[in-house]
């Protein structure tokens, strides 16, 4: 690992003072120590943050909830309203990493934790990510963990997170204070950016910019939840293809349907037209196959990841079978109380 | 830096670079080798401790971010003429073989029974709501950040059911 200086944070704007160039926050450091002790990541000063106050609360908001950014996976996973009025968002926490992880393991650093692709790990590999401009060594390479949504020719690395992907379906918001202490609020698509021909740009916080909660929304009252991942292991590793759906079921027609994939893209992914192409129809399996062949319309994969677009196709089918009751529900399947 | 930390019980101060991570400060600086380096990057599990209550893998946070909080590694737990009941349900299950995994297995497995007792619900829960049994399917899922290279896990898996019966 290279030297750094470390600086425990006494408040937001010791925090933000101390950002720049070559600074880098920590928060639970399960990702970071481990890119910096491969030297992916080189900060030459680290800014503790984990032991600010206010930053780790889920407090109510409106009808929704706010959590803050130091709340740790496995209290977020564990907090009551959560389980029962988000439990899309307890599934996909606790189907990532491992107990420990969990334990140390924050909501901001859990949405902020950098790629799996092997080449951004490797340091000898060429990674635009990593080293802009050195291209990608993922072309025709081990293509297993990489995206086939949203990608360019210059980076096809896929996000990792569960937890985002689960956010993303309850279309969470995300709350950053910028370094003069204004809070602005973004919706994750504007969060995350796509790779482009800058991969290095992976969201929109600027030096000095803080993500200090996330937002939820009010609980969708009668609505069915559903996180499935597939994965090369029963546990503890990262999705092949992961998908979150909340649906709300009018009589026997879809409501609403909102959904979200993990593994596919380089942001936790969100088609409005597929959700769209489900609301106000009747659930059917012609219907739902319809939507993913939309939803994989644009994808492009290689021999590597080619599998990808089957997983992907039948995983959907399979999540929303039980969330629109064609299919009983298993684990994983959740219902939120009906409204009173 | 200068960094205090309560160790098993003990108050320990000591000076260390930014580097350190909590399991080298451990093992290379308070002479506390029972906590496992086995693959530094928070895959494996062999360095899990406790930190104020809670697991953790030590390979994965630095010694400094840790000033005052409450460590307890597994010669904490006990030695081997007082074993804690988690660690005489290890030796009588065999729940190893080379052992090299075991102080993390056994740390994990200690603080995995304080978060079921707490209603934590785990990836194979039926329900979120409400606490699980510890199924064997349980006990698996919930340990699944400890690998054991000889695979002794269906041994792991009944010192750590024995040690629930007695516990409830
Ligand atoms: C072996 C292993 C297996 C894993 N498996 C999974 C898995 O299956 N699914 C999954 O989703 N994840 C998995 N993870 C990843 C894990 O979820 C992340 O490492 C964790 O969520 C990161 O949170 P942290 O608080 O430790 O972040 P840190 O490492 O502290 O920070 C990560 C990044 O976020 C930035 N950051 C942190 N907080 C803030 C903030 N408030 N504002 C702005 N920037 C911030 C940091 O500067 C850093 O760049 C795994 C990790 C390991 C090591
Ligand atoms: S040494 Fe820490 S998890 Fe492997
Ligand atoms: S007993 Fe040898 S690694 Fe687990």
């Amino acid at each position: 690992m290279r030297e750094f200086d470390y600086v425990r944070a006494d408040s937001l704007d010791h925090a933000a003072a101390q950002a720049g160039p070559h600074a880098a926050l920590i928060a639970g450091g399960t990702n970071l120590l481990d890119l910096m002790k491969l030297q992916v990541m080189v900060p030459e000063r680290v800014i503790d943050i984990s032991r600010l106050d206010g930053l780790d609360t889920i407090e109510a908001d409106g009808p929704g909830l706010r959590i803050g950014a130091m709340v740790r996976n496995a209290d977020l996973a564990a907090d009551p309203r959560i389980r029962a009025d988000y439990p899309v968002l307890a599934r996909a926490l606790l189907a990532g990493a491992s107990g420990q992880i969990r334990n140390k393991a924050s909501t901001g650093g859990n949405l902020l934790q950098r790629t799996r692709c092997p080449y951004f790990y490797d340091t000898a590999m060429a990674c635009n990510k990593r080293a802009p401009g050195s291209g990608c060594a993922a072309e025709g390479g081990a293509s297993r963990m990489l995206a086939i949504l949203g990608t360019s020719k210059d980076c096809r690395a896929a996000h990792p997170s569960d937890m985002a992907v689960a956010l993303r379906a309850l279309e969470a918001r995300v709350a950053i204070r910028a370094p003069n202490g204004t809070e602005r609020i973004l919706e994750m698509d504007q969060l995350y950016r796509l790779p482009g021909d800058r991969p290095d740009l992976e969201t929109e916080l600027d030096e000095g910019d803080i993500i200090t909660a996330v937002l939820l929304p009010a609980p969708a009252l009668g609505s069915s939840q559903s996180y499935r991942k597939i994965r090369d292991r029963a546990s503890y590793a990262f999705a092949l293809v992961s998908v979150a759906a909340v649906v709300t079921m009018q009589d026997d027609r879809i409501g609403k349907a909102s959904l979200a994939f993990g593994g596919l893209a380089p942001r936790p992914w969100k088609d409005a037209q597929v959700d769209a192409m489900l609301a106000g129809q009747a659930p059917s399996e012609a219907l739902f196959s319809k939507a993913a062949d939309t939803l994989l319309a644009e994808a492009v994969s290689d021999a590597g990841n080619e599998f990808k677009r089957h997983l992907a196709h039948r995983a959907m089918i399979a999540v929303l079978r039980e969330a629109t009751g064609l299919a009983p529900a298993s684990t994983g399947t959740d219902l939120v109380g009906e409204p009173a | 830096m200068p960094i205090s930390l309560k160790v098993n019980g003990v108050e320990r101060t000591l000076e260390c670079d930014t580097r350190v991570s909590l399991l080298d400060a451990l093992r290379d600086h308070l002479d506390l080798p029972g906590t496992k380096k086995g693959c530094d990057h928070g895959q494996c599990g062999a360095c899990t401790i406790l930190v104020n209550g809670r697991r953790i893998n030590s390979c994965l946070t630095l010694a400094v971010m840790h000033e005052g909080d409450e460590i307890t590694t597994i010669e904490g737990l006990g030695g081997p003429e007082d074993l804690s009941p988690m660690q005489r349900d290890f030796v009588s299950c065999d729940g190893y073989q080379c052992g090299y995994c075991t102080p993390g297995q056994i740390m994990s497995a200690t603080g995995m029974l304080a978060e079921a007792r707490d209603g934590m619900p785990s990836h194979v829960s039926e329900s979120l709501i409400g606490k699980a049994n510890l199924s064997d399917a349980e006990i698996a899922e919930r340990m699944s950040g400890n690998l054991c290279r000889c695979s002794a896990y269906p041994f792991i898996r009944e010192a750590i059911a024995r040690n629930t019966e007695q516990s409830q």
